[in-house]
């Protein structure tokens, strides 16, 4: 039995196609995954993202315990309702997920993890807490709704009375309380905009609200191609306990510089780094998709997630190849049966509605 | 969408159309287009290669996934659509229209063997539950 969340009524009332995605019964996109994906880098769409969990953790000393928990560091958040990306790692230095960080009080901080990883997560968190006088609660009374694009912002405002006198001084990657709402300048497609956390009750009167505004459903179709443009990893795909953060380009998220110790640290340290995660771009026609061989001059290397890119209208890949392969080289990819190049890139490929890739 | 009467189908989602030549004209179905999504690329056998009935010949992709296309029955391949290579998309606003390839069967009586559009349809029904 697939799990549902509160808007799966709406979804199939807007016509989409529903899919299994972890387990829950996601709409995958309701038309055209392409003009959906448009809609969000010219205009604005709204996502179910639901699925995802907020775990509260509350009590004495949330920032010790973080501090210890996680591969970056809590103590950059200093201002109430920024937001800190960072990964969650195993002793062994793998990747337990990824996560946002939103740092409300000293007794609160709230993480938003995956759908995947939601159960593994919170058991983790738990066992961790052990002896500590704080609590770490699954809020599975809350639903998510991601409004992103370039007009995702002002129909927000119009939706939620009040809501433009709190945020629109925000910058990005701060989230502010109200009233019965959590509103984050954070998301997942490298456009602006919010995520929005409130009551499960409120949820499907919320889309609706937003959909009379002229915000456009979107799939986790266009999500995917939304995140890997804008060279967002992926939970499960791009990296997972047997990868080594530091080969995965989350480099810049992994705090090896304090002295604070952290969970996996000191595996990290010891473990030589060989590889780099990279941006490809497909010179001759085709797909390029996961798992797919990659050939370089100095070895073999895999592409962890590939598509057809609809911002600039060839298929793009995040690859883990050889160190010493520079941006600009170029390289195979094996599909099927044939051989096609590939060129080396820096990524993120496209941001705020624009291709990045010259 | 209707599955037109007049055309032949196989299991894995080809339809296929005899003409008055003799040659069959092959593509995939609007069912199949629905199930990947945007298309996004195709590409056909070369003309000229002789096909066994089943042998993977092409292979469409869309945005979401690829698919290999199966020749329905054993023939040679004597046209291939440049058209909806250059326009995948066409297969997604028409499927019957965008043709892929176009097969002289080895043995022209192949094509009775394959589903009729009542047959088809009660296939696609079945895997929907």
């Amino acid at each position: 039995m697939l799990k549902q969340t509160p808007l799966n009524a709406a979804h199939r009332a807007m016509g989409a196609k529903m899919v299994d995605f972890g387990g829950w019964d996601m709409p995958v996109n309701y038309g055209s995954q392409i003009e959906e994906h448009h809609q969000v880098r010219n205009d604005v769409g709204m996502f179910d993202v639901c699925h995802m969990l907020v775990v509260d953790v509350q009590g004495d000393d949330v920032r010790g315990f973080l501090r210890g928990l996680v591969a970056n560091n809590v103590d950059k958040l200093t201002v109430s309702g920024k937001a800190l990306y960072s990964c969650m790692l195993n002793p062994e230095g793998g990747v337990i997920d990824d996560l946002i960080i939103y740092f409300m009080t000293e007794d609160w901080f709230r993480i938003v993890v995956n759908a995947g990883t939601a159960d593994k997560d919170v058991a983790w968190m738990q066992k961790q807490a052990a002896g500590r006088a704080l609590t770490v609660s699954p809020r599975r009374d809350l639903a998510m709704i991601a409004v992103q694009g370039p007009n995702a912002r002002a129909k927000v405002w119009e939706a939620i009375p009040g809501a433009q006198a709190v945020s629109e001084a925000m910058k990005p990657f701060n989230a502010v309380a109200f009233q019965q709402y959590f509103i984050a300048r954070t998301g997942y497609t490298g456009e602006d905009g919010f995520e929005i956390m409130l009551p499960v009750a409120e949820a499907e009167t919320m889309w609706q609200r937003l959909a009379s505004l002229g915000v456009k459903p979107i799939g986790l179709g266009a999500r995917d191609t939304l995140r890997l443009e804008a060279g967002m990893n992926l939970y499960g795909q791009d990296m997972d306990e047997t990868t080594n953060p530091l080969e995965c380009g989350l480099a810049w998220t992994i705090d090896l510089k304090s002295e604070r110790d952290f969970i996996g640290k000191s595996a990290l340290q010891s473990r030589d780094i060989d590889l780099q995660l990279v941006g490809l771009v497909l010179l001759d026609k085709g797909v390029l998709r996961a798992h797919q061989a990659v050939n370089t001059k100095h070895g073999a290397g895999e592409i962890t997630s590939g598509t057809f890119s609809p911002t600039l209208q060839q298929s793009i890949a995040l690859a883990r190849i050889p160190l010493g392969i520079a941006p600009g080289a170029e390289v195979e990819v094996t599909v099927r049966d044939k051989q096609l190049k590939a060129k080396v890139v820096s990524y993120p490929f496209a941001r705020n509605g624009k291709s990045l890739i010259s | 969408m209707s599955i037109p009467a007049d055309l032949k189908y196989t299991a894995s989602h080809e339809w296929v159309k005899t003409n008055a030549d003799g040659t069959v004209t092959v593509g995939i179905t609007h069912h199949a287009q629905d199930l990947l999504g945007d298309m996004v690329f195709v590409e056909n056998p070369v003309v000229g290669r002789t096909l066994a009935a089943g042998e993977e010949c092409a292979v469409v992709e869309s945005v979401k996934a690829a698919s290999d296309v199966y020749a329905p029955i054993a023939g040679e391949v004597v046209a291939a659509n440049a058209d909806v290579e250059a326009s995948p998309e066409a297969i997604n606003q028409d499927a019957y229209a965008a043709w892929m390839f176009k097969l002289k069967p080895a043995n022209s009586a192949d094509v009775a063997g394959l589903l009729d559009a009542a047959a088809y349809q009660a296939l696609v029904e079945s895997e929907a539950h």
